[in-house]
């Protein structure tokens, strides 16, 4: 397939192409639509790039630490605290896991309580930090463990608010690729009407190479050539507006948001650069589709 | 060459051509008449697969039509010289161009020379940038006889050459066919022209095929 198509695109067969005569208007439409359609998917790329780094990071960052809090009466505060330090030092997924002093509790609740706080004197739970390490614990297990150790300790793990960001985010990279999808298949779509028009309009001549000798393929890679090298043109154009557009989105860091957030980073730049060529195969494939299958009926 | 086996063929309505038996040899000269609208066309279509037998077998080059797949199918009509009667050429290309479109198809070489022959033989070498569409009916069939025996094919297939062509031009062609034929060329020639015949029959031996009822019947001393 890859091989036809480079085949088609060398062989510089100038009689090959004229046999058919040039069609003003499926000429511009096939580049018109390949380049619309490609300045579209360079957007539903970088919308799934940007959901994409979104989820990482809200993922990432809210991870990789988790806090069990501890209300006990004081009288048992001490050997709940040790019995929840025991059992997470033993359990799987947990790098470390350290009770916080009373001068961190306090640096915690200052800005609500103000410096004098007397955080031995009220009924503050205990806090104790854990890092994960590698896959993570398992929140359940952990969970029910906790229950039956130390009665006054909760985990909060912080999924409860950051699970559906991250699925929302997830869901919007699918979103984006998806997109992308549709926009090859749409533009794949319109190649093949184009490419049926084109052949419809040209069937004497298609008739006359047959009777002559021609092969399909000799046929089919008039046409092919034609539309994919229209294609690509159209779609190169279109992916550097794209770009373009992106590259000189305001850069409000200030508002800092998913909007500014959409441009493209690093090496990020080159996935669009995709395009183009995903575009060529496109039309090809859809071109020689649509030859192929229309040349099996004539005589 | 080229052989019917009880062959019938219709367009869809009544048989044209019924129950068609004959051999083309290889080498042979024919001609083959009938009155309009009787099936000459038809037939030479059956003899190089644009139409498919609807009953009976036609075999071409020793393969049976029906078994040949479409690339075989190209790479025969390459060794069949064809001249339609309606010429079918393609009107946005220059004549020398529609001459060589079979070795262009076939991905070889016309060398400038042969073609400045063969255009000069057939009276048109004036003629190799002009477009089909703005070409006299006989420059047309000049340049139909041209690109139907540029390849050297092994049959040529002539479907009414000289209907538009005075009988000077006329007798240059069928010279032309007769030497081909003479290089040990099968040709078919579908004519109404009985002069044309006769002139052939002191050239060569030449038979005549005449479509009558549906039939084809080898014509002989009645002409
Ligand atoms: N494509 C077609 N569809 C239906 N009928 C057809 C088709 N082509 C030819 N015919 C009919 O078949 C008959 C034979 O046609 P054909 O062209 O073979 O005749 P012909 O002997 O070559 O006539 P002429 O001497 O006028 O060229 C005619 O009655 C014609 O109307
Ligand atoms: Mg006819």
């Amino acid at each position: 397939m890859i091989r036809d198509l480079l085949a088609d695109l060398t062989t510089h067969d100038r009689q090959a192409d004229r046999v058919v005569p040039p069609t003003g208007h499926t000429a511009w439409l096939t580049a018109f639509t390949a380049g619309a359609m490609t300045f579209l998917a360079v957007f539903a790329l970088a919308l799934s790039l940007a959901a994409g780094r979104l989820a990482d990071r809200w993922s990432e960052a809210l991870a990789r630490t988790s806090t069990v809090r501890i209300s006990a009466p004081p009288d048992q505060a001490a050997a709940q605290t040790q019995a929840v330090l025991d059992l997470l030092a033993t359990t799987p997924g947990i790098a470390s896991a350290r009770a916080l002093t009373d001068e961190e509790q306090r640096a915690l609740l200052e800005p609500w309580f103000g410096p004098d706080l007397p955080v031995d004197a009220l009924p503050i739970p205990r806090l104790v930090e854990l890092v994960e390490e590698g896959e993570g614990y398992d929140g359940e297990g952990l969970r029910q463990r906790l229950s039956a150790e130390a009665p006054g300790a909760v985990l909060d793990d912080h999924t409860r608010w950051r699970q559906p960001l991250a699925v929302a985010a997830g869901r919007l990279r699918l979103l984006g690729l998806a997109s992308i999808v549709l926009i090859l298949a749409t533009m794949a779509a319109m190649i093949t009407l184009a490419a049926n028009a084109s052949l419809a309009a040209n069937a004497q001549v298609i008739r006359v190479l047959r009777l002559v000798g021609a092969r399909d393929s000799y046929i089919a890679r008039a046409f092919v050539r034609r539309f994919t090298l229209r294609a690509l043109t159209g779609a190169a154009a279109g992916a550097v507006a794209g770009m373009l557009g992106i590259a000189f989105l305001p850069s409000a860091d200030a508002a800092g948001g998913f909007l500014t957030g959409l441009a493209f980073q690093g090496a990020g730049w080159l996935w669009p650069l995709l395009l183009p060529p995903l575009a060529g195969v496109v039309a090809f494939t859809a071109t020689r589709i649509a030859a192929l299958r229309k040349l099996k009926d004539l005589p | 060459m080229i052989a019917f086996d009880n062959v019938a063929y219709s367009y869809g309505g009544g048989e044209l051509l019924s129950d068609i038996t004959l051999r083309l040899a290889p080498g042979s000269f024919h001609f083959l008449t009938g009155p309009s609208g009787a099936g000459k066309s038809t037939f030479l279509k059956l003899c190089y697969a644009e139409l498919l037998p609807t009953a009976g077998r036609v075999t071409i080059f020793d393969r049976e039509v029906r078994s040949i797949g479409r690339d075989d199918v190209a790479r025969m009509r390459r060794r069949i010289g064809v001249v339609h009667q309606d010429c079918q050429f393609l009107d946005h290309l220059p004549l020398a161009t529609n001459v060589t479109l079979p070795l262009t198809v076939s991905g070889r070489d016309s060398p400038a020379q042969d073609l400045t022959d063969l255009l000069g033989w057939v009276g048109l070498a004036h003629l190799a940038d002009a477009l089909p569409p703005s070409l006299s009916g006989g420059e047309r069939q000049r340049a139909a006889v041209a690109r139907a025996v540029i390849m050297g094919p092994d049959v040529i297939l002539a479907d009414e050459p000289t209907g538009n062509l005075d009988w000077e031009l006329s007798l240059r062609l069928l010279t032309l066919l007769v030497e081909l034929n003479r290089m040990g060329k099968t040709i078919v020639i579908a004519t109404h022209d009985m002069n044309l015949i006769r002139n052939a029959k002191q050239q060569v031996a030449a038979r005549v095929l005449r479509i009558k009822n549906r039939h084809i019947q080898l014509a002989g001393a009645d002409l």
